[in-house]
């Protein structure tokens, strides 16, 4: 018998099984309150699934919170809260990875793919011209525009003839 | 007893859409129009026999019946009879049958709607819908079925469906998502359908086109609701947190947008047609290895599911055949096909390709970032985390560059567009929309943030480049009305769906960057303020719901020192599963939402709070909504069916 504590939620569903949770902490400055918030939504906690320490309710991340409002106000700058922590908890601690060679592919590879897809985007349109050219002298099926929306490609003669009619139906109106 | 129905109408329907995937297709190969003529009636029935297993689901769960295993495990008696319906969704095996039943459900729709279509063409489309819902079915009644039974030990009390999923969002969010998902079935059976009979043209397009705006309109819709349930729901006031499962849910979408402009291409100009066969193929492929990762567990997410290898594998089977047939029949049929026309560099076939080349990488950008954890793991490289400010970091700059050629795109012209008439026509635009952009933003905040200045550039730089082709059209006709009857609903359609763009980039950059929050401990008599408003807490008191028991605070606000209104933010119990939940109080509103969420309670009738200032997080939504509304008004633009018969009646002659 499956367990009845298994809970199988939504297929592709949004659902997190948490509560809001947070302390009520002070801060020197306004600057510091707002480089705790941008930090604790950067840093996993690492007993969760797939939460920040700022959302989790787990005791792992309140203790984080805490140490780092600890360090902030204690004058820590951002790179050495984020060192201090991925030497405590790894690199699965911080959600944005560090740019290293095992992530470049991670992190040039989707502009070497928009680069790639551009020079194809180059070298599809010019071959056609050039195609386009080499055939000229063959008759062309394609017209030039009429109105867009109602432009068909590549219609056979018996095709255009009928749209020639509707045109000149569409004058006479 | 009804369970048991329940069971044998899903066999029913397998038996049957196994018969549609195979007799249909058989008749169209061998010209055998009788056999053929079978699809219709045959989707018609599997769709019969779904909606009773849908039926006899939701009477179990309305009666309360604990012996059914699903039932006990997302029902409770004192479950509102409105969440009993939602809760046939609520859990793995539900959710499987809705997505059946919704395939279904399409099915019966083309079966319906194709009566111009050429029968042969409605035969293999029907027929390759067939496979995909014998396939779901198989699933379901081998690993996944709704209808077990704890026999003969029934419990007396279910364990109760999920408070996070005991809300309206709920009820709406997974039938608007699974109608686009398995909408984009449509779009893939038309493909395989097309490649299968050989004839890849222009009419295959613009079958298809209303189908899949149909699809990605819904996938808007449900992506859109599960943002805004995520924002209300959950207490943290965000709207898009780069789960795996929203990314799971995101990629189909961004392959769905690029086969959408794609399709106009094929259709108008007969260009791109192995690209955009291709992309139908991957777009519903990406709704089958979204289900893949979700399912199998391989993926760690907040979204609790329950991780069963046995039906990982059989998705992953499932996935395998799908991509891989569609694929070999892929590169065995592709490679015929003919180009009908050219296009220089310089034309509006270039700029949809380019559209297609950002949509496609934003997608591939997803995948690498959500899997490659998983590589990294694999390959023992370390554990790490790819996270918003990764996916942020990357997907911001290739949709602003995707944004800066929508605009241009405006005053491009099918096969070449002079470089002068780009010039001519985008300096005004340009030049207004940075103008007017440091104006609005100058003077909502008597400050520059570079974020927001740049999406406003760009919200302004649709709208101006949209709105002076939009005036250009008009100008070209003899008066106004003529001007504004004369423009298609497809043109209408798309002009409301980008001008959606114009107003969801705002309210991202918006709420982004100028939401403000203040976390703090309140006792009865306390008052915050900022942004103009003032909260007073008046403290909370415990109030008593249908299956809860809830912690109610009354908060009163005032708007520049006049009485506003008072809000009710909730901490609630629900006891059948001892499960505590933030119930938000909100204030929505056109250019900003008050957000209060309720901490822990501290000493002497103290609370934690958090108060939010969010403004313009309602235009993300809105936007999504005009997007939606433009896919729908293209669709049903009455060109596709004059057009359908025409198509169908000149195949005739061909045929005859």
């Amino acid at each position: 018998m499956r367990s009845i504590t298994l809970l199988p939620i939504l297929l592709l569903l949004l659902s997190f099984a948490v509560q809001a949770s947070f302390e009520t902490y002070e801060f020197s400055t306004t600057h510091n309150e707002m480089r705790y918030f941008k930090l604790s939504k950067e840093l996993r906690c690492p007993t969760c699934q797939n939460q920040n320490i700022s959302d989790s309710d787990a005791p792992l991340a309140a203790d984080l919170r805490r140490e780092l409002h600890r360090m902030i106000e204690e004058g820590y700058q951002d790179d050495a809260i984020l060192d201090f922590m991925v030497s405590r908890f790894g690199d699965f601690v911080h959600y944005k990875p560090r740019i290293a060679p095992e992530t470049y592919l991670l992190w040039y590879g989707p502009f070497a793919l928009l680069f790639g897809g551009f020079i194809v985007v180059f070298f599809v349109a010019r071959n056609r011209r050039l195609r386009a050219r080499a055939s000229t002298d063959q008759p062309q099926v394609v017209m030039e525009s009429v109105e867009e929306t109602n432009v068909t490609s590549a219609l056979t003669a018996e095709e255009r003839e009928r749209l020639d009619r509707l045109l000149q139906q569409d004058k006479n109106l | 007893m009804i369970p048991e129905l329940g069971t044998f109408a899903t066999i029913l329907a397998l038996c049957l859409s196994l018969i549609l995937s195979v007799v249909p297709m058989i008749g169209a190969y061998t010209g055998n129009k009788l056999w053929v003529d079978y699809a219709r009636p045959l989707a018609k029935g599997v769709f019969f026999f779904l909606s009773l297993a849908m039926l006899f689901l939701a009477y179990s769960f309305q009666t309360d019946d604990f012996s059914v295993v699903y039932v006990a495990q997302s029902s409770n008696f004192n479950l509102p009879w409105y969440f009993k319906i939602s809760a046939i969704w609520g859990g793995h095996e539900g959710s499987l049958l809705l997505w059946v039943w919704i395939q279904a459900f399409w099915t019966l729709a083309v079966a319906v709607k194709s009566k111009n279509l050429p029968i042969d063409i409605v035969g293999r489309v029907l027929a390759v819908m067939g496979m995909i819902t014998a396939a779901f079915l198989l699933f379901i009644l081998f690993t996944s079925s709704p209808f077990e039974r704890f026999l003969p030990n029934a419990p007396a009390q279910g364990a109760d469906l999920n408070p996070l999923l005991q809300d309206f969002g709920l009820i709406v969010h997974p039938p608007a998502l699974y109608m686009g998902y398995v909408g984009l079935s449509v779009a893939f059976s038309f493909a395989i359908a097309a490649l299968l009979s050989g004839r890849l043209d222009a009419a295959w397009a613009r079958w298809s086109r209303p189908w899949t705006n149909v699809a990605w309109a819904f996938l808007t819709l449900g992506i859109a609701l599960g943002s805004w349930w995520a924002y209300y729901e959950l207490g943290w006031g965000g709207w898009w947190f780069w789960d795996p499962v929203e990314n799971a849910s995101l990629m189909p979408w961004l392959v769905a947008t690029a086969l959408i402009h794609s399709l106009a291409v094929t259709e108008k100009r007969g260009v791109f047609k192995s690209w955009t066969v291709l992309l139908a193929i991957s777009a519903f492929c990406l709704s089958l290895l979204g289900t893949f990762l979700v399912r199998s567990g391989v993926l760690t997410s907040v979204h609790a599911f329950a991780t069963d290898p046995e039906r990982g594998v059989f998705i992953l089977g499932m996935l395998i055949f799908v991509i891989g047939g569609s694929l070999l029949l892929y590169a065995i049929r592709a490679g015929s096909v003919k180009s009908e026309s050219t296009f220089a560099l310089s034309s509006r076939e270039s700029m949809l390709l380019v559209n297609n080349i950002i949509f496609t990488v934003a997608c591939a950008m997803v995948l690498i970032g959500t899997l490659y954890p998983l590589v990294m793991d694999a390959l023992d490289l370390g554990k790490i985390s790819v996270g918003p400010p990764y996916f942020n970091a990357l997907f911001v700059p290739m949709m602003s560059l995707m944004v800066i050629f929508l605009g241009i795109a405006a005053f491009s012209r099918w096969k070449e567009t002079p470089t002068e008439l780009y010039v001519s026509k985008l300096w005004l635009p340009a030049v207004l929309a940075v103008v007017a952009a440091v104006v609005t933003h100058w003077i909502y905040s008597q400050s520059i943030e570079p974020w927001v200045l740049l999406a406003l550039v760009l919200s302004y730089w649709i709208v101006f480049t949209w709105g002076r082709e939009f005036v250009s059209r008009l100008r070209n006709r003899d008066s106004l009305v003529t001007g504004l009857t004369r423009q298609t609903r497809s043109y209408y359609g798309m002009l409301l769906a980008h001008l959606g763009v114009a107003v969801m980039i705002v309210g991202i950059a918006m709420v982004t960057v100028f939401v403000e929050h203040r976390d703090a401990r309140m006792s009865p008599g306390d008052q915050i303020e900022f942004r103009g408003y003032t909260f007073i807490f008046d403290g909370a008191r415990e109030v008593q719901g249908p299956n809860y028991t809830s912690d109610m605070a009354r908060v009163r606000v005032l708007r520049d020192g006049v009485p506003y209104r008072e809000m009710f933010p909730e901490k609630r119990m629900y006891t059948a599963r001892g499960m505590v939940m933030t119930q938000v109080a909100l204030d929505p509103g056109f250019t900003r939402d008050l957000y209060i969420a309720m901490g822990e309670e501290l000493e002497n009738g103290a609370w934690a709070m958090r108060l939010q200032f969010k403004p313009f997080v309602r235009w993300i939504w809105l936007g999504a909504l005009f997007m939606t509304a433009g896919a729908l008004l293209a669709a049903s633009d009455p060109r596709y069916r004059k057009q359908a018969k025409r198509d169908a009646a000149q195949r005739q002659l061909v045929t005859e």
